[in-house]
């Protein structure tokens, strides 16, 4: 057993997840399982490999083609008039905000 | 078998040009289908007839001026219910997103509809596109059309079902680990999952944000060709969208296959392969072979490790994404004594279990002290795994593999074992990992009946050579092989 009652409630606590009891006990027999099952990345020696942080396409010696590097667009500001049909799906606003409850408590 | 689709989006332009119909009424028809199949298939969450009839007499009105018609002028689609429509409930197969309208359209919808097609609702799917069956979704699984008894695959289930039942022509589905190709195979039809940065994604609600891509389900090869031609191609709104010209795919597609060179990896064909699929996609091979294809046997070493390194950057990708899922600016909000409390009991009623399971993983392999054993690991094994495709397609022009290990399962069947339905992907998430497009395309059935899907990779933003090989193959008979 890899991942405790205690594992759980502390990523759950992270991920602001409010488990019901009865539900950490499933999600700690899961997810020991299914990172018994990941641990099978620890067989490969990876002392010699870089991470893959981004998508672009690379050759098998790491070269990315031409053509393919990302495209950025020029940095002009655009209008971009959605506030009020963005505050209208909001479950509670006062123009031009967001409410939430108290933030700070005494 | 009740699946029976009968229009294609060349039948479609047909009937419209020739006045066997108006696009008002095959839309219509299409409504009135659904009307009847949906309630035994439970494919559409919402259906936009307003939207749908508004551009239906757009079309009509041009075909009385006798304007010219765009490419998917009157073609009814069917759009997984993770991507952005204005005015049309989103809800993401999710009970957090409920009541959510967007305030915008995708780039893919606004495409589709610049391109005369009509969209008709909005397809069930798998929680945030979480799931290899369907069945995480908070609106019921969908079934699938070909043996209602078991799943259509997932998470773009119901787009699939939509179009093997002939509910719609075209539909979008999204694939993030076999999203698309998975229920593709399940529901006996053709579905393309682009290269990463084909197909802008503006507009599709995030689950991992270093895989997901938008693409067709068709009922052949020139109809997810035409969908392609509409959709690909550089979108300012998308960062990661990629300004690689698109070529004319329905030109590409009719070309013939003499010398293409096709990689058959062994380690695609081991244990855990239903003998019934394997049997049926050698067969495919063999026949994509006669047909003028060189076979090239591979070693892709780092397969075997694809599930493991995919179900950590996905989650880990999905525990960040989804963490604006908190009740403050759209969707579900719980009420809370304060900020924090309020988050916890929102996002404990909204989210259903697989997507509670999938950021709690994400958040672990992100945490303070397991990052580098999880996270990190990942990343490089994912590299290996992109070299490998990479050293492949230095020797080959596509890969050919099985979709799935097996072919649809049935309801109920996975739901209580979250790694077994994880390795439902096994043959689909190398390719996500990668990058590279894949299709997966119908190959025969088994005994029983149920469909079996061939796969076929190609190399980056090589999609015409993926569509060329399986159009001659569907051309052939490969499909009732």
């Amino acid at each position: 057993m890899k991942i405790s009652r205690e594992d759980v409630l502390r990523v759950a606590q992270l991920a602001h997840l409010e488990l019901a009891p009865e539900e950490v006990e499933t999600y700690r027999g899961q997810l020991d399982e299914i990172l018994a099952y990941i641990g099978k990345l620890q067989e490969l020696d990876l002392a010699s490999v870089e991470p893959m942080t981004q998508m672009l396409p690379r050759t098998a010696g790491g070269a990315t083609p031409a053509g393919a590097e990302p495209e950025l667009r020029d940095d002009v500001p655009l209008p971009c008039n959605v506030g009020e049909a963005v505050l209208a799906a909001a479950p509670d606003a006062a123009m031009p905000f967001f409410r939430v409850p108290k933030v700070i408590e005494r | 078998m009740s699946a029976s689709p009968t229009w294609t989006i060349a039948a479609v332009r047909d009937a419209l040009l020739t006045k066997k119909t108006s696009a008002r009424e095959l839309v219509k028809d299409f409504f009135d289908q659904i009307e009847r199949r949906n309630p035994e298939l439970n494919a559409f969450l919402a259906l936009c007839p307003e939207r749908a009839y508004a551009q239906a007499d757009r079309v009509d009105a041009a075909i009385t001026k006798g304007q010219p018609l765009p490419p998917l002028a009157g073609v009814p689609v069917a759009v997984k219910d993770v991507i952005s429509t204005q005015g049309v409930r989103t809800t993401c197969g999710s009970k957090i997103l409920e009541n959510y309208t967007p305030p915008y359209d995708a780039t893919a919808i606004e495409r589709l509809e610049k391109a005369g097609a009509v969209v008709l609702g909005k397809t069930n799917c798998d929680e945030f596109a979480m799931g290899s069956s369907n069945e995480n979704s908070a609106y019921g699984p969908v079934r699938n059309p070909v043996a209602l008894d078991r799943v259509p695959g997932g998470s773009s289930g119901g787009s699939a079902a939509a179009v093997a039942a002939g509910l719609a022509v075209v539909a979008l589905g999204t694939d993030t680990g076999g999203s698309i190709r998975q229920p593709g195979a399940f529901c006996g039809i053709p579905a393309l999952m682009p290269t990463y940065g084909r197909v802008s994604r503006y507009g599709l609600i995030a689950f991992a944000s270093s895989l997901d891509r938008i693409g067709p389900f068709a009922n052949n090869i020139a109809d997810a060709a035409t969908v392609m031609s509409v959709t690909a191609g550089y979108d300012s709104n998308d960062s990661t969208s990629a300004a690689v010209p698109v070529p004319d795919y329905l030109a590409e597609i009719e070309k013939p296959l003499t010398g293409l060179r096709i990689g058959v990896p062994e380690d695609y064909f081991g244990a855990g392969l239903d003998p019934e699929v394997k049997t049926k996609v050698q067969a495919g091979i063999s026949l994509l072979e006669r047909l003028g294809c060189k076979r090239v046997p591979l070693k892709m070493p780092h397969t075997d490790y694809a599930i493991a390194t995919y179900y950590i950057v996905a989650t880990a990708e999905a525990s960040s994404n989804l963490a604006r899922y908190d009740g403050v600016r759209f969707g579900l909000r719980v009420q809370g004594s304060a900020l924090m409390d309020m988050y916890r009991k929102t996002r404990e009623r909204g989210f259903g279990p697989e997507v509670k399971r999938r950021i709690m993983l994400g958040t672990y392999a992100l945490s303070s002290g397991y990052y580098d054993a999880y996270y990190l690991r990942a990343q490089k094994v994912r590299a290996l795994i992109a070299r490998d495709f990479a050293s492949a397609f230095e020797k080959v022009d596509a890969i050919v593999t099985p979709t799935t290990p097996t072919p649809a399962f049935k309801l109920g069947e996975k739901t209580a074992d979250p790694l077994q339905m994880y390795l439902a992907d096994i043959y689909t998430v190398t390719g996500s990992l990668a990058g590279v497009p894949g299709i997966s395309v119908p190959c025969g059935t088994t005994a029983t009946g149920l469909p079996i899907g061939m796969q076929i990779f190609g190399s980056h933003f090589d999609e015409a050579r993926v569509l060329q090989l399986a159009r001659a193959f569907e051309k052939a008979g490969g499909f009732s092989i």
